[in-house]
């Protein structure tokens, strides 16, 4: 029988995830991640997370382990987006963790114990091409979530399920209830899982970094404002930036950690032709050519052209992204790469 | 135990006659508990654990006021509530013996408290509560020493070897009584800050309804443990050594963490290198093979082993760690079957890492 590692999160979409599997005849087995010791409010992978999922497990009737990535977890993403932050960067914790924790150690490990296969809960599909497997759009548009998952390779893709990526979310809640699943109707996770609502990404920050107040500049280097964190501004930000009062609506452009100075302009100052890259991935093969590009989680994708150079050119002028931020390449609605905005 | 949830199930606090009997049988139990741990029986506590015992003693003894400290290896119910009150930790060796120099410096006129396991519940290092003792009157003679005898109690005569300390913690399901009933064993002339405050049962010092039946269980349950306890010793001793012996000589970088001469009879706790202890644990269960790495945490995942860390392991030595224990029920075809199979999971791991 196939052994299927199903990763569940607490939420409704996995534990979707692990019934379907075990109606098909898989042997199901589910773990939870623990990832973070620290206040939470929301998320995934917090204690009470954990015991939604394990019962789940126990009303699937399906083993359940918890496995720690706690260090990890600070390692290669709680300490990154730290780091992140001041140097100026707008990094992607949820991408990090992905990269580094559920599909590397939770697939190597999973590999070590003889599963088959490892599932997730993602709205996400995987699609047999000639050229080997790829990443592809959820069937639910509004909650499709490749553009998280653009580091993975074909050896990972080979080995992973997305049970619930043809579904739409209200499919899912309607199966969930159809199941009589405990979590039919838990809300969906939307934010940082390290991060309370209550007191916020500024109040995380200036508990592991030194914040400082800077000066905000015209693009012609006047004086026109003042921000109480540079760390904490995003390029494209307009909130926070606290301007005189006949200044009009202004956007960060850029941001200077070392000369403690950010840079605001109109919409106008904020748009840009191309976008350099770092940190290229390619599922297959590099690729140069049109593309449609995506560089938020939930933002429109937009036509471009990927340059030898690796930088993006978008076909019309559209809004800076900031540096920190991954920028993810789709022909149609398959990923063929990724890469972080300079 | 049975008859305690049944026809004796007057409140042992009323003043009829049901109540008299539920009454006789905790005043049984205390005897009991007095005669096997070397305590005078109004010095026995029954609280609903080794959690709760650590927590009355060091709580108990510190008031506001007061300051505790303990070695860095002890389990989490005595650190917390050391930290809680100013503590610090005292060092322990790579054998997880306590660094008796740096203790001595630790000792002045102003502490409270002193808590010392027995045995250590991952490590099952034994330790000798003497010269603890020894330097406790001679430069902190006013600080009380306790001590946590929960993993002791199944292996050594805890009378004998908590002879100095003020006062023990055990809990029930360690030696066969149900979860959820435990003791504070208290020297007579000793005085404690009660916690919970209620009813005044347990002579003002822990208040709440009896749990009789945990109660009446624990008395019995130690009773039969006095009357076994050395030759289980002896029969699990050898079947644990064996088991040691076994798993070294099979699985290259593979070692015990603390010496044999000091180590409990049940409690085998070894190093891996190169595996992480939370998959091996996953491979072993499909051989039906129990195990635990090291402490768990309320999630259930494992942390790191706090235990290690302080003898001086590498955090990557220590991610490797088992521990099996032996009990009662434990069998020689079991230890058979243990030294067939772990072997395997661990050559799995390795080489699919």
């Amino acid at each position: 029988m196939t052994r299927v590692l199903v990763a569940m999160s607490g939420g409704v979409d996995s534990a979707v995830s692990a019934a379907l599997l075990k109606r098909q005849g898989y042997e199901v087995t589910g773990v939870t991640l623990k990832l973070w010791g620290g206040a939470q409010d929301q998320g995934c992978c917090s204690v009470s997370d954990v015991d939604d999922a394990r019962r789940v497990a126990q009303q699937l009737e399906i083993d359940h382990f918890v496995f720690n990535y706690g260090e990890a977890f600070e390692r290669h993403v709680v300490g990154p987006y730290v780091e992140a932050h001041a140097s100026g960067l707008t990094p992607n914790p949820c991408i990090e963790c992905n990269r580094h924790i559920k599909f590397d150690a939770l697939l190597d490990r999973a590999r070590q114990l003889n599963f088959d296969r490892v599932a997730t809960g993602h709205h996400a599909q995987i699609v047999g091409t000639e050229n080997g497997p790829r990443l592809s759009r959820g069937a639910d548009l509004d909650k499709d979530q490749s553009y998280v998952l653009y580091m993975l390779s074909e050896r990972d893709l080979k080995m992973l399920e997305f049970p619930i990526g043809h579904m739409k979310k209200t499919e899912v809640r309607e199966l969930a209830n159809e199941l009589g699943l405990r979590s039919a109707s838990k809300p969906d996770s939307q934010d940082v899982c390290f991060i309370t609502a209550s007191e916020g990404r500024g109040r995380f920050l200036s508990e592991r970094l030194n914040l400082h107040a800077a000066q905000v500049v015209d693009i012609g280097g006047n004086n026109i404002g003042t921000v109480d964190a540079v760390e904490l501004v995003t390029v494209g930000q307009r909130k926070g930036l606290k301007l005189g009062g006949n200044v009009g609506r202004s956007y960060a452009v850029e941001v200077d950690i070392p000369s403690r100075r950010v840079v605001a302009g109109s919409a106008q100052d904020l748009l840009s032709e191309t976008v350099e890259l770092r940190d290229h991935f390619w599922t297959g093969p590099e690729y140069q050519g049109s593309v449609a590009v995506q560089t938020s989680a939930h933002g429109d994708p937009a036509a471009a052209h990927l340059n030898a150079d690796g930088s993006v050119q978008w076909t019309q002028a559209r809004r800076k992204v900031a540096p920190g931020q991954a920028v993810v390449f789709y022909l149609d609605d398959a990923v063929i790469g990724g890469a972080i905005a300079c | 135990m049975l008859p305690y949830l049944t026809e004796h199930f007057g409140n042992p606090s009323g003043a009829h006659r049901m109540a008299r009997s539920s009454r006789a049988a905790i005043d049984d139990a205390r005897d009991i508990c007095a005669a096997a741990l070397g305590f005078d029986p109004h010095g026995i506590v029954f609280t609903s654990g080794g959690t709760e015992s650590d927590n009355l003693a060091i709580h108990g003894a510190c008031g506001a006021q007061g300051r505790a400290i303990c070695p860095e290896t002890e389990h989490h119910a005595v650190l917390y509530p050391v930290e809680a009150h100013n503590g610090c930790f005292v060092k322990v060796t790579e054998t997880g013996d306590i660094d008796l120099e740096h203790f001595e410096t630790l000792l002045d006129l102003d502490l409270s408290i002193i808590s010392v396991m027995l045995v250590n519940n991952e490590s099952g290092r034994v330790i000798d509560l003497e010269p603890i003792a020894d330097l406790r009157d001679r430069f902190a003679p006013q600080a009380l020493l306790h001590t946590d005898a929960v993993q002791a109690v199944n292996w050594l005569d805890v009378a004998a070897a908590a002879e100095r300390a003020d006062m023990m913690s055990l809990s029930g399901h360690k030696f066969g009584a149900p979860k959820g009933v435990g003791v504070l064993a208290i020297r007579k002339q000793v005085g404690i800050t009660p916690q919970l405050l209620g009813g005044g049962q347990e002579a003002e010092r822990r208040s709440g309804t009896h749990n009789t039946a945990g109660i009446v269980a624990l008395g019995a349950a130690i009773q039969c443990l006095h009357e076994s306890r050395a030759s289980e010793i002896e029969r699990l001793g050898s079947l644990s050594t064996r088991l040691a012996e076994g798993l070294t000589a099979a699985i290259p970088r593979c070692y015990e963490t603390v010496p044999r001469s000091h180590r409990a009879a049940g409690i085998l706790q070894l190093v891996v290198e190169g595996i992480e202890s939370e998959a091996l644990l996953v491979l072993l269960e499909r051989h039906d093979i129990m195990a635990s790495a090291a402490a768990s945490c309320a999630s259930g995942a494992m942390d790191p082993s706090h235990v290690l860390a302080a003898m001086g392991f590498e955090r990557a030595a220590a991610a490797g760690s088992l521990r099996l224990s032996l009990g009662w029920c434990t069998e020689e075809w079991e230890i058979d079957h243990a030294l067939e199979f772990i072997p395997k999971c661990v050559e799995q791991l390795r080489g699919n890492s």
